[in-house]
């Protein structure tokens, strides 16, 4: 086994940008951000490193909640953020380049999420 | 002020091998900005995880990509042990080494290959492959898969290596060092390639760090960082040097990719030389309760896979971060301030795996 050190902390949406901004000073790199649907509700994980050091931040969302982007702080966090939109239909406010869904283009509409079919409206 | 533009580039185009596309924005030949755009070929692999059982998502996480297969299922496998607390014997530990350091023998010349060919250098391109052939003979040989291995499993491998084999596969790594240093020499010193190569597409450190980039295209700029450094599976029992180059452009990118071969063929002999006798396999029973962020190293940089079980035969998730798509933000860097024709070269230059990244 691997065994390596994961530490996951949950914190709320409010505390998101705080957090990360934390991290940022503190030199970790951006590692990931997934979201996994459990339920009702989706959880997403915002990943990082410093010299092998894994944190990972989890917040717990409604498909309704519209969630801060980081990318103000890590560039590049719009591939994620974009991902999680187009495949799972969590809102990211202010992302630094917004695809407007067109990142991950799927004949059915947020496919690991509420998936919509083909012709039907959100 | 000058005429902007925008030129459509790919998904279809000659050196991409897989599609992607860019808009790129362009004042006169020069590329002001660079947007990119992915999913002509999303599979939604990890969707598979509620209608395949854990242990054969296995195969599943192999085909997530033609090229690093074999490591895509070792990651995949080492999260599920993690999980479920499994100690996977010695000798499969090192047999899985052996293996890794062959994907990234072949993946590098694959992809030496198909930069030799953005640059116009058709007989360094077949050169390359032809070398590469002899890697995916032993990957054949031993595993009796050329693209997809299948020998990696939950709990350990499922094939061995007899010792005959082994010295005979370290005897041929020296005809084939011999043959990389004459090919590196090439790509490495070659007037016209290093004139081609060199401050085109620089990324700076900062950027490399800040924008997430791993793997040789991290290294390249400066920014030492191997997963392997971790001791996933037998790595921790060898002496590994961390390859990096400071200057972040093409030549850098490639001068990491060249050096790294070396040192895949050191680590595979100093596996060889170590591997200790003992079973490659134990029994794995029951199922995986809880969640692990499973890292390793393929050769585009570190990997990710996510998975999330409840106690059930069948996940609750499957994430997989490929090393392209956290690539392709310090991509759309590079491309900021270049030429139009260097496009391609610069594209090629994070070793961009599509079928990885649309999983």
């Amino acid at each position: 086994m691997t065994s390596e050190e994961q530490l996951t902390m949950p914190i709320e949406v409010g505390q998101l940008i705080g957090r990360v901004e934390q991290h940022k000073q503190e030199g970790y790199r951006l590692v990931q951000i997934g979201c996994t649907k459990t339920g009702d509700v989706y959880e997403i994980n915002y990943s990082f490193d410093k010299d092998f050091v894994f944190r990972n931040l989890r917040v717990t969302v409604t498909g309704e909640t519209e969630v801060p982007s980081i990318s103000g702080m890590y560039w590049g966090a719009f591939v994620y953020e974009n991902e999680m939109h187009d495949l799972f239909g969590i809102q990211v406010k202010g992302m630094n380049i917004d695809f407007k869904g067109n990142f991950i283009r799927t004949s059915i509409k947020y496919p690991f999420g509420a998936a919509i079919p083909k012709g039907e409206k959100p | 002020m000058t005429k902007q533009i925008i030129i459509p580039f790919g998904p279809q185009h000659p050196v991409l091998p897989e599609p992607i596309h860019l808009d790129l924005v362009l004042e006169d030949e020069k590329v002001i900005e660079a947007i990119p755009s992915i999913g002509y070929i999303h599979r939604g692999f990890e969707k598979l995880v509620e209608k395949r059982e854990f242990t054969e998502y296995v195969y599943v996480a192999e085909r997530t990509c033609g090229i690093c297969s074999f490591i895509h299922g070792l990651t995949y496998c080492q999260g599920i042990e993690e999980i479920m607390k499994v100690e996977v014997p010695e000798r499969a530990l090192f047999l899985r080494t052996i293996w890794s350091e062959y994907s990234r023998l072949h993946s590098h010349l694959l992809w030496l290959g198909c930069f030799a060919d953005s640059f116009g250098f058709e007989n360094l391109f077949m050169n390359a492959w032809r070398i590469r052939e002899r890697i995916l003979d032993v990957m054949e040989q031993t595993t009796g898969g050329r693209v997809i291995q299948g020998s990696c499993k939950i709990g350990g491998v499922r094939k061995d290596i007899i010792g005959e084999k082994l010295d005979q596969m370290s005897k041929d790594l020296d005809s084939i060092q011999q043959e990389l240093e004459e090919l590196t020499n090439v790509f490495l010193r070659d007037a016209s390639i290093r004139h081609r190569l060199k401050n085109v597409g620089v990324l700076s450190r900062d950027d490399a760090y800040s924008c997430g980039a791993v793997g040789p295209t991290a290294r390249g700029s400066g920014v030492s960082y191997d997963m392997r450094k971790t001791g996933y599976a037998a790595y921790g029992k060898l002496n590994l040097e961390t390859v990096t180059e400071s200057d972040g452009d093409c030549y850098a990118r490639c001068t990491v990719r060249c050096r790294e071969l070396f040192t895949s063929i050191d680590l595979i002999k100093q596996a060889i030389r170590k591997i200790p006798d003992g079973p490659v396999d134990v029994k794995v029973t029951g199922a995986p309760d809880g969640e692990y962020f499973a890292r390793s190293e393929q050769p585009r940089g570190e990997l990710v896979h996510y998975i999330k079980g409840n106690g059930t035969k069948f996940l609750v998730r499957s994430r997989i971060r490929t090393p392209t798509l956290t690539n392709i933000p310090p991509l759309v860097k590079m491309l900021q301030g270049c030429e139009l024709a260097d496009v391609p070269v610069i594209v090629l230059s994070i070793d961009p795996c599509i079928s990885c990244t649309e999983r």
